[in-house]
């Protein structure tokens, strides 16, 4: 039995603001996990409205650090530990975060861990469902496309990524395409539903190449063509070839994240884990023919799927008090000179996508 | 004075590439480009293959729309914005931009959201994608004489 933490995590590195309180010892339970963002405001513009004001975050994370204390019936003097997202994100937004969470260690002496906002991501499928190390993790939201086989709480081999757009970000801009509402994702599902993928036919950029690697960039410019074509010949767009563009646009995503997470996983394989675990996170996770074409590949190489609740695999502040507690229990800590990072890789010894960099790893 | 030029025709990325990698050389500290044009135009394209050949290698560059801003460091720091989410100009400020419109080589994607902040020596490149895609150049006349020193 392991010393049981209380862990206060913060984090305010990207769109939303968020403060949690997770308990620690050999399971983790979430006790309290309040996100404030502007999800009201996200259809009157084509993709999120960023909260870029640090001011903002500054002013709602005592709130919400307040709010996920009531929820957990606790007060600072609970807490065995803070843990704050210092990295990578807005660096206005990750600074607010580092201040408060700072601030709060140097009124209470209470220790304080940095953690690595992607790192959160890639942990919480131990907080949600305890998988072993090694697995192999496919991060997939709007800002992000990864694959990362993680070996130990900080040891993270990315061994694939997008080289340029995020499918997350590729769902909002066909929505922004083909005039569908956003946030994209769950607009183009629904217009696909009733369409006919096989009505077009989009490319599937760097499925010939070898590796994990993907590329989705390509696909928007191919599908804006598609579009156009109708367009002309039509004079504008039916419902109809709305939603067989949406359906054609849907399947190439499932289609190379089906054939990348296979490599994924062969890849994986060579490690020789005891139980094979592939998890996904992040929002592009909830499209269901994309969930249900991993499923099915996980299926066939006996795989176990692990998908965390939508709350915990968007962002949010429970992974990073799981993240950081984690490292407390280890006994470690960070002292009050950590600084908030705008870019920081997950993974210190991947070289650059394409090639390797002059000056190592990215800081 | 402005000058216009254009338009050039990308039919392909490598042309795209290849624009960029002429233009790079010859950028320098509060340089702004503005790049306008759709969804697809390839106004990232051209950023990520500018940004790959300032710094001299294949960095990992990638799409600034949800971070709004990636900087890169080098020489000259550079910023890629995609001010599409912002809702203000305002917030360009909050971003840090118009200390970087000073300081680094700024390439913006929907720079019309700067509205008045947008510099005045700035390069605006309007890109169509049209078949073939192609771009047009319009600035200030010093970016004329800058442009034709590499043919552009």
């Amino acid at each position: 039995m392991t010393k049981a933490l209380t862990i206060l995590g913060i984090e305010s590195s990207c769109d939303d603001t968020a403060a949690a309180v997770v308990r620690l010892d050999d399971t983790a339970t979430v006790l309290a996990s309040v996100v404030k963002g502007q999800n009201d405001l996200h259809a009157d513009f084509g993709g999120v409205v960023p909260e870029i004001a640090a001011r903002a975050h500054a002013e709602r994370v005592d709130i919400c650090i307040e709010e996920a204390l009531a929820e957990a019936g606790m007060t600072l003097g609970d807490i065995d530990g803070i843990a704050v997202t210092s990295g990578p994100g807005l660096i206005g937004g990750v600074l607010s975060g580092v201040m408060c969470a700072k601030g709060i260690a140097t009124a209470t002496g209470l220790p304080i861990v940095s953690v690595n906002h992607l790192a959160g991501h890639a942990l919480t499928p131990r907080l949600t469902d305890a998988v072993t190390f090694p697995y192999l993790m496919l991060l997939v939201s709007g800002g992000h496309c990864q694959f990362l086989i993680a070996e130990g709480p900080e040891t993270f081999r990315r061994i694939g990524g997008t080289i340029d757009d995020a499918p997350g970000e590729a769902f909002d801009k066909t929505a922004r395409l083909l005039g569908l509402p956003q946030p994209g994702g769950p607009h183009v599902e629904r217009a696909a539903q009733t369409g006919d993928a096989k009505a077009f036919t989009l490319p599937r950029p760097l499925l010939d190449r070898a590796g994990c690697d993907m590329s989705f960039s390509g696909l928007k410019t191919a599908l804006l063509r598609a579009r156009d074509a109708v367009v002309t010949e039509k004079g504008g767009l039916t419902e109809k070839d709305r939603s067989d563009l949406a359906a054609a646009f849907q399947l190439a995503v499932s289609d190379i994240l089906f054939e990348k997470t296979r490599r994924a996983l062969t890849e994986y394989f060579e490690l020789q884990p005891k139980k094979r675990v592939f998890a996904i996170a992040g929002g592009v996770a909830a499209n269901g023919p994309i969930r249900a074409a991993l499923m099915a590949l996980c299926a066939e190489l006996e795989t176990d799927f692990v998908a965390p609740p939508l709350n915990l695999c968007t962002d949010n502040a429970a992974m990073i008090a799981y993240a950081g507690g984690v490292r407390l229990l280890a006994g470690q800590s960070d002292d009050m000179t950590f600084k908030a990072r705008p870019r920081w890789p997950l993974d210190d010894r991947a070289p650059a996508l394409l090639g390797s960099g002059k000056k190592g790893a990215k800081a | 004075m402005t000058f216009t030029k254009g338009p050039v025709l990308l039919p392909s990325e490598e042309d795209t590439d290849a624009l960029a990698q002429r233009i790079a050389p010859i950028l320098r500290a509060g340089d702004v480009l503005l790049l306008e044009g759709d969804i697809g135009a390839g106004k990232t394209a051209f950023s990520r293959a500018l940004i790959r050949a300032r710094l001299g290698y294949e960095e990992d560059v990638p799409s600034p729309t949800f971070t709004l801003v990636q900087t890169y460091e080098d020489d000259v720091d550079i910023w890629h914005c995609d001010l599409y989410r912002l809702s203000h100009p305002d917030e360009a400020i909050e971003l840090g931009l118009d200390e970087a419109f000073e300081t680094a080589i700024c390439l913006i994607e929907w720079p019309d959201r700067l509205a008045d902040l947008a510099p005045k020596s700035a390069l605006t490149l309007r890109f169509v994608a049209s078949d073939p895609h192609h771009v047009t150049f319009v600035g200030p006349a010093d970016w004329q004489t800058r442009l034709g020193a590499i043919d552009v």
